[in-house]
């Protein structure tokens, strides 16, 4: 028998200026499947959820929906043929409700007036079926980011969508988030809806997907299904040639100490108590520390405290002999690199050039001012060179605006800095969050050889496979405070996964200190 | 050819002046219209007028007269065109304050306070200390030049003061700067009436001048012509306009060259990431603002210093058009430095227009009004035209070469299956323009 296709998209073409982001692609989407895409940053995933969302048209190939041909002009047209689209980024308008944002261009209306007791009733009963889990009368600003994501997901069955297109849904979620996420994916799927799951998330394709798709440079390399494969043979057809998923790194070789942190105390920015309440360890040149924890323990403030981009609240911070606990952030920024968590609020000037960016911190110094004035060559130059080195790719190089580079470029880009910087110290927070396997691989080989050459590397990471396999030596936060000093040889995710919960904890005081 | 002219077309550059030259004839456009309508609804006036009419508000800088024939009259106007610089001056100038904050992330609003006290304080200085060739003093001994010098500097420093202060209430108590901007303008009017009623600055030589101050010239202090009065005869111009000139000169390479203008933007651009690479972000904002503020008082400056203009003290109830044209002025430029030379000659022009229209035909002046209205209004969606000229035609080449990322940005500017893509645009500019207020 025929497969059941509901969506076709054959040999789609769509080219930019320079660049041809899908050459002769065809996806074919089936009745009730979970269908994953999967490719690396650039490959051409979102333009071709584009093309079909209506967004671009295709130059060349058709569309066939159940069969028939069909245009897609515009949003509206997809909208019409059942086709509904959480994006990477939400479009939800952040002062209204959630109620409000879900019947948004689709109000049922009397006489001109809203209906909405109509509307809640309807996503009542949805919100109760697939168990998403949303209130109804909060404001979007003022909830979470999963719960904006379960809203983005009701507007699509609100409007009666059959097919759902999730773009890198999971970036933004933590572990307990993405779990329900997947099975909401699988309950849609056994009731005869079809999913598009766009992701470079290997572990999730291979627990949802029934078949996947994968991109390469904008050509299409092959659909497989998920059962038939295993993650190494998907990550080498996404990246064309063999990754290594397991870190290779050569026992570390620690010595003075770099960064000491005694007793540090930071306050919180949402509630009265300190959100680091505490915490003392020390960081050694030549070997990578790894704080882990779940989201909001107070990695982020930690950081802040660190950096000082949040004034402490008790405590000292001594790096390389030098006590810094009072000290402005151009002072510290002396003897440390930081890889923002947030690359777009903290870790680059979007409306700025790359090479802008690229001397964010360094402006100033006489390889690239004299007098007060920028040598905008000697800028141009020293960028040349980061994106060179650091294989950062953009449209135009050292001129791009930061704005218009993919996410994972961008992120390659900040790490160019920072580590170029060539600081003692260098804090890393989350560096391979949102990226493919590929750039991780390269990020992590990165972070290795840096601590190789003697710098010390406190890394903050949610990604419980990333802290075992990058780390020489793993402290445990738990609300503010140190739980736990684990050595990654010897411990295992589950022992890990106690002390994240705070289940499990050391005697404070042998925490932390080397 | 076509290929270079596309290419031409999809530089953001050409993009901006573009939209101002639009904004720019649809208000001329309006203006036309309203001269008709005024025209053929007006027994005294008919279509012989409205012709003249919309020939002087497109051409009226080069207004002539009339001849002996009573027809219309055009050429080059010294007078005109002199003129023309010398009202430009000070709108460059608020223009540049304006210009300087916005693309710190700044709104400064408050260029008519500044004005103000950037009056004040010149007038102060031009008129206290006694010159060699003063009418006022008796026994004066300061050379003019050198109170001249004094006057204008006094001028800047005021503007500073009062730019500084809604620069350090938003830096340090996070306080919106257009509020703090407006209420600064309205003390501003008031502290000038309160300076200068009853003190011997008023005019008490020339009759019912009491309202206003004395001229500069009465202290001898007047800005030299540089040899301007003799290429532009019969017109008010002075050196102020190259003055102003290379004050735009001086910012364009400040914001542009320096390290100074690197912080500046930066803090403006995002200020969470410049406080993240250690740059000073609320002295950068107070400094901006204080930039901003000495701009607008040299633009006082050198309009009160001119020698021939006087100023009326009683400002409480009103704040000066100069500062607030900055506004216009800086956004018709799209905020670029060298741009605000010419989006200033331009706005001056249209009040010379203006007077043509006046002196020569039985329309008045206000219809120029109403036409610097429109363009002001305009020049507020100078960014929304901006936008629907790079949507229309060129999609495809300004979205950059990067694939994946041009579907993110072309997916941003719709929502996810909402059918009403209209109102997301419309919400989509009213979240700019708040951004901008």
């Amino acid at each position: 028998m025929q497969p059941d296709n509901v969506i076709e998209m054959l040999h789609i073409t769509k080219r930019f200026p320079g660049i041809i982001a899908n050459d002769d692609i065809t996806l074919q989407l089936r009745r009730g499947e979970v269908h994953a895409l999967l490719g690396e940053n650039g490959a051409g995933k979102s333009t071709l959820m584009s093309v079909l969302f209506g967004l671009y048209q295709p130059e060349e190939g058709k569309i066939l929906k159940n069969g028939q041909e069909v245009k897609i002009h515009n949003p509206n047209d997809a909208t019409a043929l059942g086709i509904g689209m959480v994006h990477q980024h939400f479009k939800l308008i952040d002062v209204f409700t959630v109620l409000d944002n879900i019947i948004l261009g689709a109000e049922t209306t009397k006489l001109g007036f809203l209906q909405k007791k109509e509307a809640r009733a309807k996503v009542e009963a949805l919100s109760e079926k697939y168990g998403l889990k949303v209130d109804l009368d909060a404001h979007v600003e003022d909830i979470t980011v999963g719960m904006q994501q379960r809203v983005e997901i009701l507007k699509m069955l609100y409007r009666d969508n059959e097919i759902l297109i999730f773009d890198e849904p999971t970036a933004v979620l933590t572990p307990q988030e993405i779990e329900d996420l997947l099975e909401t994916m699988r309950a849609f799927a056994a009731e005869g809806k079809s999913i598009l799951f766009i992701s470079h998330k290997l572990n999730e394709i291979m627990s949802v997907a029934d078949r996947v798709t994968v991109l390469r440079k904008g050509k299409y390399v092959g659909t497989v299904d998920t059962k038939d494969t295993d993650k190494q043979s998907l990550s080498n057809m996404m990246v064309g040639r063999p990754v290594q998923l397991e870190v290779v790194k050569d026992e570390a070789k620690p010595q003075q100490p770099v960064l000491q942190v005694r007793d540090l105390k930071v306050p919180s920015a949402v509630h009265k108590r300190d959100a680091v309440n505490g915490v003392s360890f020390d960081v050694r040149a030549g070997e990578i520390v790894c704080i882990a924890g779940i989201d909001g323990n107070g990695q982020s403030e930690l950081v802040y405290g660190l950096t000082g981009l949040e004034k402490s609240s008790g405590g000292t911070v001594t790096l390389c002999g030098e006590d810094i606990s009072h000290a402005t952030i151009r002072q510290r920024g002396k003897n440390m690199s930081h890889i923002p968590e947030d690359r777009h609020k903290h870790g680059l000037i979007l409306d700025f050039t790359l090479e802008q960016n690229m001397v964010l911190q360094r402006f100033q110094e006489p390889q690239f001012a004299h007098n007060g004035f920028i040598d905008t060559a000697a800028v141009r130059e020293y960028s040349d060179r980061l994106i060179e080195d650091y294989d950062v790719r953009s449209g135009q190089g050292s001129v791009t605006v930061a704005r218009s580079m993919s996410g994972g470029n961008q992120q390659k880009a900040i790490i160019a800095r920072e580590l170029d910087r060539d600081k003692p110290l260098i804090l890393a927070v989350q560096p391979t969050r949102g990226l493919d396997v590929g750039a991780i691989e390269h990020i992590h080989n990165q972070l290795i050889a840096e601590r190789d050459k003697g710098h010390a590397i406190l890394l903050i990471s949610l990604e419980l496979d990333e802290v075992m396999s990058l780390s020489d030596r793993i402290l445990v936060i738990y609300e503010g405070e140190i739980v736990g000093e684990l050595d990654p040889k010897k411990t295992d995710v589950q022992e890990l996964g106690l002390y994240m919960a705070g289940a499990k904890r050391q005697s404070g005081k042998e925490a932390g200190k080397a | 050819m076509k290929e270079k002219l596309a290419r031409f077309y999809a530089k953001d550059g050409t993009k901006t002046v573009l939209s101002s030259v639009l904004s720019i004839i649809i208000g001329m456009v309006v203006g036309s219209i309203i001269i008709l309508l005024v025209g053929i609804s007006n027994k005294s006036l008919g279509f012989n007028s409205v012709g003249e009419g919309i020939q002087l508000v497109f051409g009226g800088l080069f207004s002539t007269g009339r001849n002996a024939a009573g027809s219309l009259t055009f050429g080059f106007n010294s007078t005109n065109f002199g003129n023309m610089l010398f009202r430009a001056t000070p709108l460059i100038l608020t223009g540049l304050s304006v210009a300087i904050a916005y693309k710190t992330g700044l709104f400064n609003i408050g260029a008519p306070g500044q004005y103000l006290m950037g009056t004040a304080a010149t007038l102060f200085v031009a008129l206290k200390i006694p010159t060699t060739s003063s009418t006022l003093y008796e026994n004066g001994g300061v050379p003019a030049s050198l109170v001249w010098l004094l006057a204008f500097l006094a001028g800047m420093l005021a503007g500073a003061l009062w730019g500084a202060i809604p620069g350090l209430v938003k830096a340090y108590l996070n306080i919106n700067e257009v509020l703090a901007c407006i209420m600064c303008n309205w003390i501003a009017a008031n502290l000038v009436t309160w300076i200068f009623e009853g003190s011997s600055l008023c005019n008490t030589i020339e009759s019912g001048k009491t309202g206003y101050i004395y001229k500069t010239s009465y202290n001898g202090v007047v800005t030299a012509k540089l040899g301007l009065d003799k290429i532009f005869s019969g017109s008010q111009v002075n050196g102020g306009i190259l003055v102003a000139i290379i004050l735009a000169i001086l910012v364009y390479i400040l914001m542009d060259k320096t390290t100074m203008g690197y912080q500046l933007k930066a803090c403006g651009s995002n200020r969470h990431s410049a406080r993240y690479a250690g740059i000073a972000d609320k002295r950068n904002i107070v400094l901006s603002m204080a930039l901003a503020g000495a701009l607008a008082g040299a633009g006082a400056s050198l309009y009160y210093l001119a020698g021939n203009t006087e100023f009326f003290w009683s400002t409480y109830q009103s704040l000066p058009d100069a500062g607030f044209n900055g506004i216009p002025v800086a956004l018709l430029a799209s905020c670029n430095p060298i741009g605000v030379i010419f989006t200033g000659c331009f706005m001056s022009m249209l009040d010379i227009c203006g007077l043509q229209l006046t002196n020569l035909t039985a329309y008045n002046e206000y219809i120029t009004d109403v036409i610097i209205a429109v363009i002001v209004y305009l020049s507020a969606f100078a960014l929304l035209i901006r936008m629907l000229l790079t949507s229309k035609k060129s999609i495809g080449h300004e979205e950059n070469a990067n694939a994946d990322n041009s579907g993110n940005a072309a997916a941003d500017k719709t929502t996810g299956g909402n059918p009403e893509k209209d109102k997301n645009t419309a919400s989509a500019v009213n979240a700019k323009g708040g951004e901008a207020l």
